[in-house]
């Protein structure tokens, strides 16, 4: 995607997003606050029907990251969400799900390894880990070794 | 009396009948129909993820091509290419063509196993015992090349580690022109069987709609009317300079998903063949020696549809954080939309229509309590069969013709 493409794409969420970030005509990430997400997520997914591909939660040390990958499958560009949750105590997000359906498990993923809630998902519960884990330990964080 | 317990609930695992790896599936039914369905995974968690992060970039291909026996070439390829986009390293030319060649082999002899199993479900197992007949070839061409008839061990950053000797490809193309004429009349055969129309056709439809929704991926999505392919979308490899047409039919179906598979089949020797006729001259891996910090995407399609890898690096000799979408997860979730609605005896061959792979879907051990189990594999494979044969004997059809070859 060429900049100036981008650009004009995007100008409706323009002020909703902190930057774009363009590696390359086929990879932009587009870093956000976490209250912007879903409102950008749905821009994204409804107006410009981009295919949602999956969400990559991150312990970042200093804030969790979520990222939201979409592709365009028409020029094969990748764009990214990166929501930034600066809450490490009780970090929170809105769910995706009520708009892609398609992000139900992911959502539930993050939530069972690094403690993510996500405000308004639909049915969530435990999905990778087993029911008698321990409450308050999530596996992805960097504090778990090993 | 509670709701639960006025509602049959019936129990579909943790061992699916058809596919041999752990998932649960509870569907509600009212009679013989299903109105509801539940999915629990994670039986099999291995925590590949965390485990990545504590491993060196080099050894990474080498565990996630663990991630699945049969998508051993397509997991470390989008990986490495996610670590390659990070450094900036562009393998070479022969190196690219290696790894389609070896990525569509992979792709046949996953189509074929798939197409045996589905047979078998429905009673068909002459094309069971065929499909897998005419697989085997395909994993002695991969042993050859890479020394494995599964995970090769053959990608790395910056190329491949073994390459394509000039004197196999003659040996490669012969052994291509039985696998295209065995899989031509086995295509034949199922697309043109009355009995098969009758009992696939209009089974577990994934409407185009829901199909976008629940962001399916590969032949479940091309088999609802999705004309997505990494390969065509985003090339990767050498499959910007090969011809071959992305395969994909509207109906959504079961006979849609297994005709779409076994057309890609073809579509893949003929990928190969033109990979190994023009197999440039040269080195196949260029030295690597840092990865510097930043973060990847890499994709590739995999026989399922696309695998997706995130890396990221601080600049030291780990990924940070390594995020695995294998294409089964994001499949999965649409049986809400093509079981409901379905007889029981279609369910078990909608849910393994998507070719399901658990240990791509999963990446901590775990086992809990179920529901009794309402119906065990015996009754819903006997269920299967028996509306197979119903069929058969309503259109008076002669079995199945399949002429060796």
């Amino acid at each position: 995607m060429q900049p100036n493409e981008l650009d004009n794409l995007l100008s409706p969420i323009r002020d909703k997003l902190t930057g774009i970030e363009r590696k390359s005509d086929t990879r932009v990430f587009l870093p956000c606050e976490a209250e912007h997400v879903s409102e950008i997520c749905r821009f994204l997914f409804e107006d410009l029907g981009l295919r949602f591909v999956i969400s990559t939660g991150i312990d970042a040390q200093d804030c969790f990251e979520v990222l939201h990958h979409f592709s365009d499958d028409e020029s094969g560009c990748f764009v990214t969400v990166k929501a930034f949750i600066r809450d490490r105590e009780a970090p929170v997000l809105d769910s995706i799900t009520p708009v892609i359906p398609g992000a139900e498990w992911i959502e539930c993923e993050m939530h069972d390894l690094l403690g993510i809630e996500f405000r308004n998902h639909p049915h969530m519960r435990r999905l990778i880990l087993s029911d008698d884990w321990p409450d308050g330990v999530y596996p992805l964080r960097k504090e778990i070794r090993t | 009396m509670r709701e639960s317990l006025r509602q049959p609930v019936l129990a579909v695992g943790p061992f699916h009948p058809l596919q041999e790896e752990m998932e649960f599936f509870q569907l509600t039914v009212d009679g013989e129909k299903v109105t509801d369905i539940n999915v629990r995974i994670s039986y099999n968690h291995r925590g590949i993820e965390k485990l990545s992060e504590t491993l060196q970039f080099d050894q990474v291909p080498y565990l996630v091509s663990r991630v699945c026996g049969i998508c051993s070439a397509s997991h470390p390829l989008a990986y490495v290419q996610a670590v390659e986009e990070i450094a900036g390293v562009k393998p070479p030319e022969r190196a690219l063509y290696v790894r389609t060649i070896i990525n569509e082999l992979e792709r046949i002899h996953s189509h074929l196993l798939w197409v045996g199993l589905a047979g078998h479900f429905i009673g068909y197992d002459t094309v069971f015992m065929w499909a897998w007949k005419y697989r085997e070839p395909v994993l002695d061409l991969l042993e050859e090349i890479t020394g494995n008839r599964n995970n090769y061990g053959n990608v790395k950053v910056g190329g491949c580690r073994e390459d394509i000797p000039d004197e196999l490809i003659p040996k490669v193309l012969a052994e291509l022109d039985k696998i295209e004429q065995k899989t031509e009349m086995l295509t034949k055969a199922v697309l043109d069987d009355p009995v098969l129309h009758a009992r696939l056709k209009g089974v577990g439809v994934l409407t185009k709609e829901d199909a976008v929704k629940y962001a399916v991926t590969g032949p479940t999505a091309r088999g609802s009317g999705v004309a997505i392919d990494v390969r065509h979308d985003d090339p990767y490899a050498a499959y910007a300079d090969l011809d071959w047409k992305v395969i994909s039919l509207p109906e959504g179906d079961v006979f849609a998903k297994a005709a779409v598979r076994l057309l890609e089949t073809l579509e893949a020797v003929k990928i190969i063949r033109q990979a190994l006729r023009q197999l440039p001259t040269g080195p196949v891996a260029v030295e690597v020696k840092e990865i510097p910090a930043g973060e990847g995407c890499g994709h590739a399609e995999a026989p399922r549809g696309e695998t997706f890898h995130y890396v990221r690096s601080d600049g030291g000799n780990r990924p940070v954080r390594h995020k695995i979408r294998a294409p089964s997860y994001v499949n999965v979730p649409s049986f809400k939309a093509s079981c409901i609605g379905q007889d029981i005896a279609d369910v078990t061959l909608t849910l393994a229509a998507v070719d399901p792979c658990y240990s791509c879907t999963e990446r901590i051990a775990v086992v809990d309590g179920h529901n009794t189990v309402l119906r065990n594999y015996e009754e819903l494979l006997r269920l299967s069969r028996e509306k197979t044969a119903y069929i058969q004997r309503e259109l008076g059809a002669p079995p199945m013709k399949l002429e060796d070859c």
